[in-house]
């Protein structure tokens, strides 16, 4: 019983789930982007994956395998009649008043192509087997399903994003053999789908396979490996623009700088605990001064170089960030989130009035800001900026680890935990706190630095709290405190909606929707913070057996 | 117990609203003393912790600590004077490991400046060994050697007890202050905790100040033992002379002293069982 109302609440907000994506417009978009050229789009493969994804979700705890099944057919049915409703519904009720998105088109494909009638019942049935199919695929083999699953992503990947990865192969011979097979101009052939699906499936059936059959891999192996992944990660992010061109450089730019911005973030969040909705306002300190001290319009400073600004830009910030954080000293929680928020806006509105115009160029900014450059050798495009950024970020991340294991860094983490303890161990919170805010609003600034001079300008209106809320979600999501899960977080949230500009209206969807189900599944994040080994760290080898002399 | 005393409370008063926590209360404890502090529940005993650690200040009166009077400053300054304490309901940093909880204890202790840690400097590297040999020493002490690198909120509740009594002595105080550290504990451990409390008096050389809600427990190794009821104090003196105290016995039994003698008994026998049991 318990099952089957868990089944069908699951079906019903699946298909929810599915109507409001359609009713909103995305299905019908995401249709437009094919994934294999002919056969299948974006929209077809959400659908089915939603179809899927409740089966496996209708069949979780179901107990045995045949309940499980059938949990997750009712789900799936109950999915596809919900949306097979709405195809009717629309069809037959003028709605386009109110859902702009509710067209002849979506509702063709609702009914893959048929009439109304057979419409429907094709999509309940495709509900239904969709829904079997998720239940089969969560009780099957662990390592089959991997394989199906990483062989399913790669297809995804591979259709979806076409258009760049063509772009990188542009080569003759071998390479350009293999992309005329496995492509067309418009896009992935289907034997080219079925080639990417065997190979990407094959070989996370033969990793699985040997790390089965071998023994476990250690902690520290595991490490390793981690670690090596990062490397190639790190190794493709600094070709990817190379290769790929000045679009790719544009998008990892300003990856890079919420990189930036997001290990500042992180020292405040991350390890001290201390809230911060006003973090934009470092940033924006950072490029106005930056900005101030090398315009060469009337109202440019110094005419200072970058090189000489730049350590002026992240000292004023870091200045910025102790002045920022004097008031809010004594504020805790929630509150210090609505008090920093107010922060923020403030220094905005500040730029923005009319008392600070002469000074700051008021709403029209300040414009004409030279590039970097080294000797003769100018910074000019996205793509040398990029790796300008890439530095920072390198060092800011430096930085940041070097901070975490000091004593500074744990003094940070007892106040996250327990701020009254902390204190009453000896940590002068004053001076903690001012230095989790300084240092942060120093990377910020640094970013911001590096933004004024690639823009050639700044305006008041390029420091929104949007901004901000994008540097705390992109931590949220890549693990708090993690340095690794910053990288992860910002090619996730500010890299990925990038690139599939096309739903760009859509992005605080896909930003509600990955913060909700992170919260749900993953709270800790993408790439979790390791606990360090301290005990063992330094005695290593002599593996003491535990004196597990306990009472109680 | 000649030697001077070293925290002196005086008149110390602190309300809340218009409840009074603590009124008017004299204490003095002697230096390299164990004395505790008993009383029964809401008797206001976390509250002159509270009020000598200025985790909360004062309503009015005076602390002392040594030659110098310590109300008024910010907790981490009291902390840098030499007075620890655990907490009644234990207050460890959950998502941080055993080892590192001592060594943000050590914080005091520990002399590196942020800069020094970012470029790596010699010192900073001597001082950051010298305090994780020190953490190690301790995690022995309190015995989890072997458990530092748990988390702290994995650990088992005995092991989290000596752990913040642990956190509490890296801090190199001079005056420890243990909040109930029994408390939750069946009387195997709590008689286990009590040898263990003794341990850290002659190995650290400190002087405590003991709460204590169940107070047969504190008898046996208590130089003095102050009893609070209502915020005030109602007896104080050696173990044997609280013991006979009648204004005791009826603040714990919640009786007039017109109680039954049976009740009376059965309380004089619950503390002279506290006696013989050391
Ligand atoms: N922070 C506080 N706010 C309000 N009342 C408090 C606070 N702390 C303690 N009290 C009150 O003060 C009295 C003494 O509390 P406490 O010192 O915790 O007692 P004990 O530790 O002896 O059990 C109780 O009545 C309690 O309700
Ligand atoms: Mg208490």
């Amino acid at each position: 019983m318990k099952t089957l109302t868990k089944a069908a609440t699951t079906g019903l907000l699946f298909g929810v789930g599915g109507v409001y994506l359609a009713l909103v417009g995305l299905l019908e978009m995401m249709q437009a982007r094919p994934i294999v050229f002919g056969a299948v789009n974006l929209g077809q493969a959400v659908l089915a994956l939603l179809a899927l994804a409740c089966g496996a979700v209708a069949a979780r705890d179901a107990g045995p395998a045949f309940a499980r099944a059938g949990a997750g057919l009712l789900g799936g049915l109950l999915a596809g009649a919900l949306m097979a409703l709405l195809q009717v519904i629309v069809a037959t009720v003028p709605l386009q008043g109110m859902f702009i998105a509710a067209s002849p088109a979506l509702r063709n494909m609702l009914a893959f192509g048929f009439a109304p009638g057979p419409g429907a019942l094709a999509m309940l049935l495709g509900g239904g087997i969709g829904g079997l199919a998720g239940a089969v695929l969560a009780v099957s083999v662990p390592s089959l399903r991997r394989a199906i699953v990483a062989g399913a992503a790669a297809v995804v990947i591979a259709g979806v994003f076409q258009e760049l990865i063509q772009l990188m192969i542009q080569y003759e011979g071998i390479i350009g053999w293999i992309r005329d097979f496995v492509y067309t101009w418009q896009g992935l052939r289907p034997q080219g789908a079925v080639a990417i699906f065997v190979i990407a499936g094959g070989t996370s059936l033969v990793l699985s396979h040997r790390s089965s059959a071998g023994h476990v891999p250690s902690p520290d192996q595991r490490r390793r490996r981690r670690f090596i992944s990062a490397g190639v990660a790190l190794l493709v992010l600094v070709l990817m623009p190379l290769l790929a061109g000045a679009y790719i450089g544009e998008v990892l730019m300003l990856v890079g700088l919420y990189i930036l911005m997001g290990m500042g973030l992180n020292l405040e969040v991350g390890l001290a605990g201390l809230l911060d909705l006003g973090f934009v306002a470092f940033f924006a300190v950072g490029a106005y001064t930056t900005a101030l001290l090398m315009s060469g319009s009337s109202i440019g400073l110094l005419h200072l170089s970058y090189w000489e600004a730049m350590p002026i830009a992240v000292l004023v910030s870091i200045l910025g960030g102790v002045l920022f954080g004097l008031p809010v000293l004594g504020v805790r929680g929630d509150y210090l989130a609505v008090a920093t928020l107010g922060l923020g806006e403030i220094v905005r509105i500040v730029v923005l009035s009319d008392f600070a115009a002469p000074l700051l160029g008021g709403p029209q900014g300040v414009l004409d800001i030279p590039k970097p450059s080294i000797g003769s050798f100018e910074l000019g495009s996205p793509v040398k900026l990029f790796y300008l950024t890439l530095v920072c970020a390198g060092v800011a991340a430096f930085i940041a680890w070097r901070l975490e294991n000091s004593r500074l860094g744990r003094a940070w983490e007892a106040l996250r935990d327990d701020e009254d303890v902390a204190q009453a161990l000896g940590v002068n919170l004053i001076r903690s706190k001012l230095l989790a805010y300084g240092l942060g609003a120093a990377f910020a600034g640094l970013g911001g630095s590096i933004f004024a001079t690639m823009l050639g300008s700044v305006y008041p209106s390029s420091f929104q709290l949007l901004i901000s809320i994008n540097v705390l979600a992109l931590i949220i999501v890549g693990g708090m405190g993690s340095l690794p899960g910053v990288v992860l977080g910002a090619i996730a949230l500010i890299g990925l909606p990038e690139l599939l500009r096309e739903f760009g209206e859509y992005r605080y969807l896909f930003y509600g929707a990955a913060l909700i189900v992170m919260m749900r599944w993953k709270p800790e994040g993408l790439w979790p913070s390791e606990v360090r080994s301290r005990e063992l760290h330094a005695a290593a080898g002599e593996a003491e057996p535990v004196a597990a002399m306990e009472p109680g | 117990m000649a030697e001077a005393s070293l925290l002196l409370c005086r008149r110390l008063t602190r309300r809340f609203g218009g409840i009074a926590a603590l009124t008017d209360l004299d204490l003095e404890v002697a230096s390299g003393a164990i004395h505790s502090i008993i009383g029964p529940n809401g008797a206001g005993k976390t509250t002159v912790f509270n009020c000598i650690t200025q985790n909360l200040s004062p309503t009015s009166g005076e602390v002392w600590f040594r030659s110098d009077r310590i109300d008024g400053l910010t907790p981490d300054r009291v902390a840098a004077a030499g007075i620890s304490r655990t907490y009644q309901n234990i207050r460890l940093f959950r998502n941080i490991t055993a080892i590192e909880n001592l060594l943000v204890g050590m914080h005091l202790h520990v002399h590196s400046h942020w800069w020094g840690a970012v470029l790596g400097t010699p010192h900073t590297k001597r001082e950051e060994a010298r305090a994780h040999a020190e953490a190690l020493k301790l995690l022995h002490f309190i015995d989890l050697a072997g458990r530092g690198d748990l988390l702290a909120r994995n650990l088992a509740y005995g092991e989290q007890r000596r752990l913040e009594i642990g956190r509490a002595l890296a801090t190199r105080p001079k005056l420890l202050l243990l909040d109930e550290p029994t408390a939750g504990m069946n009387p195997h451990e709590t008689s286990r905790m009590m040898a263990f409390i003794q341990r850290v008096r002659a190995e650290f050389d400190i002087t405590i100040l003991l709460i204590e809600h169940q107070m047969r427990v504190v008898m046996g190794m208590s130089d003095r033992v102050t009893v609070l009821d209502h915020g005030a104090k109602i007896a104080e003196g050696t173990p044997p002379e609280v013991q006979g105290d009648p204004a005791v016995i009826e603040a714990y039994l919640g009786v007039k002293s017109a109680a039954p003698t049976a009740a009376r008994d059965h309380a004089a026998s619950l503390l002279g069982a506290a006696a013989s049991e050391r």
